[in-house]
Formats: C-alpha cells, sequence, structure tokens
C-alpha cells in the first residue's frame, strides 16, 4: 500500500463520518452509564475509546453492535439509523473480550458459522475459510475444538471469526486483554497491519492505554459515561485537555498553581506547593488570578544536583525512593512542600559512576513548553 | 498424603457400608437357591428364569419403561423451555416466584402430589371427559411435573453458567433468535438435557406413591407390583426383580452424572 500523504478524514472539512453517534444515553435503572455522548468516526479509522472500569465503553460498543438499546440520541452507520435494526441485520461484527468461540464446533465451523447464516454457497465458504486460516496462520488447528487451542490461538479464530463477513465496521471489546505481555505486544502490531490491509473499520475499546496508543488513529477517552476527549495517541498524551485524561493516560505530576502574569504568548503561575514559578510559553484562556493545574510528564524533566541557571520551572527535593525498570529508572521526589513528583531517567549507560542515590538533593527542571495548564 | 488420609478412608468405609450393604445383600440373596428368603441355599439364577416367566411382572415393566421413556421425554421439552425462560427472561416482576413455583415439585411431600394430581383428574374427567379413567396416561402427565422441575432446575444452572457472550455472538455473526437456540444454546447445554432426560427416567422407574394415587386397574407400574407381592411375603423372585432396577437406575444416575461432569469440563 501506498502511504497516504492526504490529511485524514477527521481533520478534513465536511467529510462524512461513518459512525454518528449523537446525544447518545443508556441508562440502567437509575445508573447513567453513557451521558449524552455525540461522536463521530471515519471510515478506515481504528478508534480507541479508552477508560477505566464502568465508564461506559463497552455499554457503548454494546450500543453499537445492538445487544443495548438506547435511552435516548441516535446512531447513524453510514448514515443509516440503527434504531429498528436487530444485531444480526447489522453490517458489523464484534470480537468479545471472551472470545465467545462456540465450544460445539471445531475452529473451521466456528469461523464458517457467519457465512453459513447467511447461505452463502458452500464452495465459497470453503474457499474464504481457508483464506482466511491461512490469513492469520491458524490453517493446522482448523479441526480442533476451542478448548484445545491456547489464549493466542483462541484470540486469532475470534479475529478470524468476526472478519469472514467483511463487515464495514469491526468492534473489538479488549481484544489483548487475556494475552500475555509479550504476545499482546505482537498482537497489536498484527492487528494494525491486518485493519490497514482489509480496511475496515475498527472500534477499539481497551483500559490498556498503551495498548491504545499503539493501536489508535485517535482515542476517545471516557469516564463516568462521557467522552472526556478525543484526540490522536500523541495529542492526548501531550496536550490532555482535564486533570481526568492527563491522570489516566500515563503517569503525570499535577501541581496547583495561580497565574499571576497572563500575557498573549507566555503565562506565569505561582505554585505553593512546588516552592517555585512556572513559565508556560503559550497564552491561556482563563480568568485573572485563575487557579489552575501545572502538569508535567515524569520523562520530560531534567534531573541535576546542581542548580540549573532558570529561574522558572524548577523544583528542589529530596530523592525518598527509586525503581530500577531496565530500560529506566523511576525517582520519587519529595519537595519541601511534602509534595512528591514522579521523574523517570532513561539508564543510558551501564555503569554510572555517580549514580542518583537515595537522600540525594536534586533539582528538577523542565522546558517552557513541556507542561501543560488545565483549567478543568 | 494427608495425615488424616487413615482417619478418612475408615470413615469412607464406613459410609458406604452403611450405604450400600444392604443393597449388596439383597442381591447376594437375589442368587439364593432356597424357596425361604431368609435361608441361604447355595447359588442359583432359577429367580431371574422365574421372573421371565411371571407375565404380571413383564407386563408391569413394560409399563413402567413406556411411562418412564415417555415422562423424560415430556419432562425434558417442558424442562428446557422452563429453565430457558427463567434464566434468560432477565428480571421481570415475579420471577422469584416463579422459580418457586417450579422448583416445588422438587419438595412437596409425594403424597400430597399424588392426592391432588388425583383429585384434578377425577374432577377434570367429570368437568371434560378428559383423562377418561385412570391409567398410563394419568401417570405420565403426573410424573412429568415432578420430573420437568429436575430438568428446569439442571437446564437453568447450566445455562447460567453458560458465557452470555456465546449468544450474542451467535447474533452478531446472522443467527436469528430461532437459529440461535438451535445452533449454539441447545448444544451447549445438551449435557445438561441428557442428564436431565436420564434422572427424569430413572425417577418416573422408581415412583411408587404417586403412581399408586393416579394408577387405574390393570396399568400398575414395576414398583406397584413389587410392593404388592411384598405385602403378601418376600419372595426371592422379588429381590432378583429388585436387583435388576438396581442396575437399570444405577446405570441412569452414573450416566446422568457423568455426562453433567463433561458439561463441566468442555465449558
Amino acid at each position: 500500500m501506498t502511504q497516504e500523504t492526504t490529511m485524514p478524514l477527521w481533520k478534513q472539512d465536511g467529510a462524512k463520518p461513518f459512525i454518528q453517534i449523537k446525544n447518545v444515553t443508556k441508562k440502567f435503572g437509575e445508573f447513567t452509564a453513557v451521558d449524552n455522548v455525540s461522536l463521530d468516526i471515519y471510515e478506515n479509522e481504528l478508534f480507541c475509546l479508552l477508560g477505566g472500569s464502568g465508564s461506559g465503553k463497552s455499554t457503548l460498543l454494546r450500543i453499537l453492535a445492538g445487544f443495548e438499546d438506547l435511552t435516548s440520541g441516535q446512531v447513524l452507520i453510514d448514515g443509516v439509523d440503527m434504531a429498528n435494526i436487530e444485531p444480526w441485520n447489522r453490517p458489523i461484527n464484534m470480537m468479545f473480550q471472551s472470545y465467545a468461540l462456540f465450544p460445539h464446533m471445531s475452529v473451521a465451523k466456528n469461523i464458517a458459522f457467519g457465512l453459513k447464516r447467511d447461505n452463502v454457497p458452500k464452495k465459497e465458504i470453503e474457499q474464504r475459510v481457508a483464506e482466511m486460516l491461512s490469513m492469520m496462520q491458524i490453517e493446522a488447528f482448523a479441526d480442533r475444538k476451542p478448548d484445545q487451542l491456547s489464549g493466542g490461538q483462541r484470540q486469532r479464530v475470534a479475529l478470524a471469526r468476526s472478519l469472514i463477513k467483511r463487515p464495514k465496521l469491526l468492534l473489538l471489546d479488549e481484544p489483548l486483554g487475556a494475552l500475555d505481555k509479550k504476545l499482546r505486544e505482537e498482537t497489536q502490531f498484527e492487528l494494525v497491519n491486518i485493519q490497514d490491509k482489509l480496511g475496515v473499520t475498527f472500534v477499539v475499546v481497551t483500559h490498556d492505554q498503551e495498548e491504545a496508543m499503539t493501536l489508535a488513529t485517535r482515542i476517545g477517552v471516557m469516564g463516568n459515561g462521557i467522552i472526556t476527549q478525543v484526540d490522536e495517541p500523541r495529542d492526548v498524551y501531550e496536550y490532555p485537555s482535564s486533570r481526568f485524561v492527563a491522570e489516566f493516560v500515563g503517569s503525570i505530576n499535577l501541581f496547583e498553581g495561580r497565574i499571576y502574569e497572563d500575557e498573549v504568548e507566555h503565562v506565569k503561575i505561582k505554585s505553593k506547593e512546588a516552592g517555585c514559578n512556572f513559565f508556560v510559553n503559550h497564552g491561556i484562556s482563563c480568568a485573572p488570578n485563575q487557579k489552575v493545574t501545572v502538569a508535567v510528564r515524569p520523562e520530560k524533566m531534567k534531573v541535576t544536583r546542581r542548580k540549573p541557571d532558570q529561574e522558572y520551572n524548577c523544583l528542589h527535593g529530596q530523592i525518598i525512593d527509586i525503581a530500577y525498570m531496565g530500560n529506566l529508572s523511576i525517582f520519587r521526589v519529595k519537595l519541601k512542600s511534602g509534595v512528591i513528583v514522579r521523574v523517570t531517567l532513561p539508564n543510558l549507560v551501564r555503569e554510572n559512576r555517580n549514580p542518583l542515590t537515595w537522600d540525594d538533593f536534586v533539582y528538577l527542571a523542565w522546558d517552557d513548553d513541556s507542561s501543560v495548564v488545565l483549567t478543568s | 498424603m494427608t495425615r488424616n488420609s487413615k482417619f478418612l478412608s475408615i470413615s469412607s468405609l464406613f459410609g458406604f457400608i452403611f450405604l450400600y450393604a444392604p443393597i449388596l445383600s439383597l442381591i447376594i440373596y437375589s442368587f439364593n437357591k432356597s424357596k425361604l428368603v431368609t435361608v441361604w441355599g447355595g447359588w442359583s439364577v432359577k429367580w431371574y428364569a422365574e421372573l421371565f416367566n411371571n407375565q404380571q411382572i413383564i407386563d408391569a415393566a413394560i409399563v413402567s419403561l413406556k411411562v418412564a421413556f415417555i415422562t423424560a421425554t415430556l419432562s425434558v421439552i417442558l424442562g428446557v423451555l422452563a429453565g430457558y425462560v427463567l434464566s434468560r427472561m432477565g428480571k421481570f416482576p415475579g420471577k422469584l416466584i416463579v422459580s418457586g413455583w417450579i422448583s416445588a415439585p422438587l419438595i412437596m411431600p409425594e403424597v400430597i402430589t399424588g392426592l391432588s394430581l388425583l383429585l384434578l383428574f377425577v374432577s377434570l374427567e367429570n368437568l371434560i371427559g378428559w383423562p377418561a379413567g385412570r391409567g398410563i396416561t394419568t401417570i405420565i402427565i403426573a410424573h412429568t411435573t415432578f420430573c420437568m422441575a429436575y430438568v428446569a432446575v439442571i437446564v437453568q444452572s447450566r445455562l447460567s453458567q453458560m458465557d452470555d457472550s456465546l449468544e450474542e455472538a451467535a447474533m452478531d455473526l446472522g443467527a436469528k433468535p430461532h437459529s440461535l437456540f438451535f445452533l449454539i444454546t441447545l448444544p451447549i447445554i445438551s449435557p445438561a438435557i441428557i442428564s436431565g432426560w436420564l434422572l427424569a427416567f430413572t425417577m418416573s422407574l422408581d415412583d411408587l406413591v404417586i403412581a399408586s394415587f393416579v394408577s387405574g386397574p390393570g396399568n400398575s407400574t414395576l414398583p406397584m407390583v413389587i410392593f404388592s407381592k411384598i405385602r403378601l411375603g418376600v419372595s426371592p423372585e422379588v429381590n432378583a426383580l429388585a436387583t435388576i432396577m438396581i442396575l437399570i437406575v444405577a446405570i441412569g444416575v452414573v450416566a446422568a452424572m457423568w455426562q453433567m461432569r463433561k458439561k463441566e469440563t468442555t465449558l
């Protein structure tokens, strides 16, 4: 495939969304699982719904599949209102978290199930199942029952079964949740390749932010039934729109502060708990003297023993904890105010002659453009 | 081996002796040559031969097997429907009462079940003329009422263990509700259905009390014949017959349990 140089659809004005979720609300009794969510997903996207348990992400997925009725709102897929379309008539397939392989059928029969329901001629079924088996590299297990397969093999069968009908939209509920870490990493890339090859729109639900980061074209961060931010993975990480997103995606240090100088191209913020002033090199639309939260990612900080030559964005504290992770080390630094800051440093050399160690006093500093100011 | 293994094996030995010594003695005495039940006169199979020449017993056995077979089949059909509704209908008002109703026959004293059914049959006959008299039909209906409860409970527990997403996956792949039931749900609960059938079969074969209430003249089941024979004194023939029944029931129960175990491994 040639590399697309055009702008992604979601950045183009007037591009027609493939899935339109309009003011969708779903209540279970008194509990609101999905709260007035509106979302557009475009063709060929690999969209990740990221959220913790109980965030409503799975409910939203089940709404798309047709397993849950709406309390209010509307879902359009390819311009068609899905309100009265039963799950078995939707141009959608789903891969379940538990894989939901039929235990009494062989792998090949599991995969063929969807085509048989559509009365596809037998010859064609055989041919398409064979193609799918070879694409997923599971030919060897075609005659086995699901309980004779490993977790990774089952995952492939589930994916094969959900793709065999060539759906326009594939829903994946925690597709990699049941795999171990190594396998998960390999499968992540494979999923992206398959999606690219088949040109199917994927909507993935996951609680694993790493998974969302590697898979997604865009991520929708969900919490308490609301989508708080929809952006490309990099933007979700670097420019979280709220405290909730900042804390949910990756780890981050947050400092409460008050704006004391607000210019068009920069703001200055005073923070008692940080024990220093912050300088942010972009303007913020906010009330004067407003309370804000400054967020800094642990890897954006430089750690030095000597005081760096900068007036702003420089903390001083004592190392209270070190975790050696192999590729990097995590330091927990306690500031004078008692606030604990998390810093990560890559382990660039094998043996450090003068390593930072417990109880060392250090300065933590970062650039003007490394922090994010959160107003909500 | 645990420290208690000796204690455990001795206590289980006692338990089994308590349970099976009477049955064992019955089986041994069924091979007794002597005509006196309590006097051992050497080994023989003559009572078995005698048994197969006794037309009354053979007729009763045919009635019992016929009743058991039809009862088990009807119980499975009704029990599966009831179990399916109870586990799939979600919460509906009065669900607790309905599930209580279904399992009530399990704990109802047989005398009461039998009596109430007899009253029902008699008044039905007076009202609409059906069932005309009491016989195999009424026994089957009576047995089905309590056997279907067992099937419903077994099926319901199997269904509640079943992953809901299996049915959703089938729907998602284009299966409409009826084909979903026959292609996915039914095969997956088939071990429960088979074990329910076997259980209903053996229980119907076993039943004396309810059958005594609702059977008519000339339609005695095997337990009824045995019971009436015993009232005239225990004959070695009855021992032979009882041994054969124990064998059939044991096969049924073991097969039912084996099916239940199988269901656990394939889940």
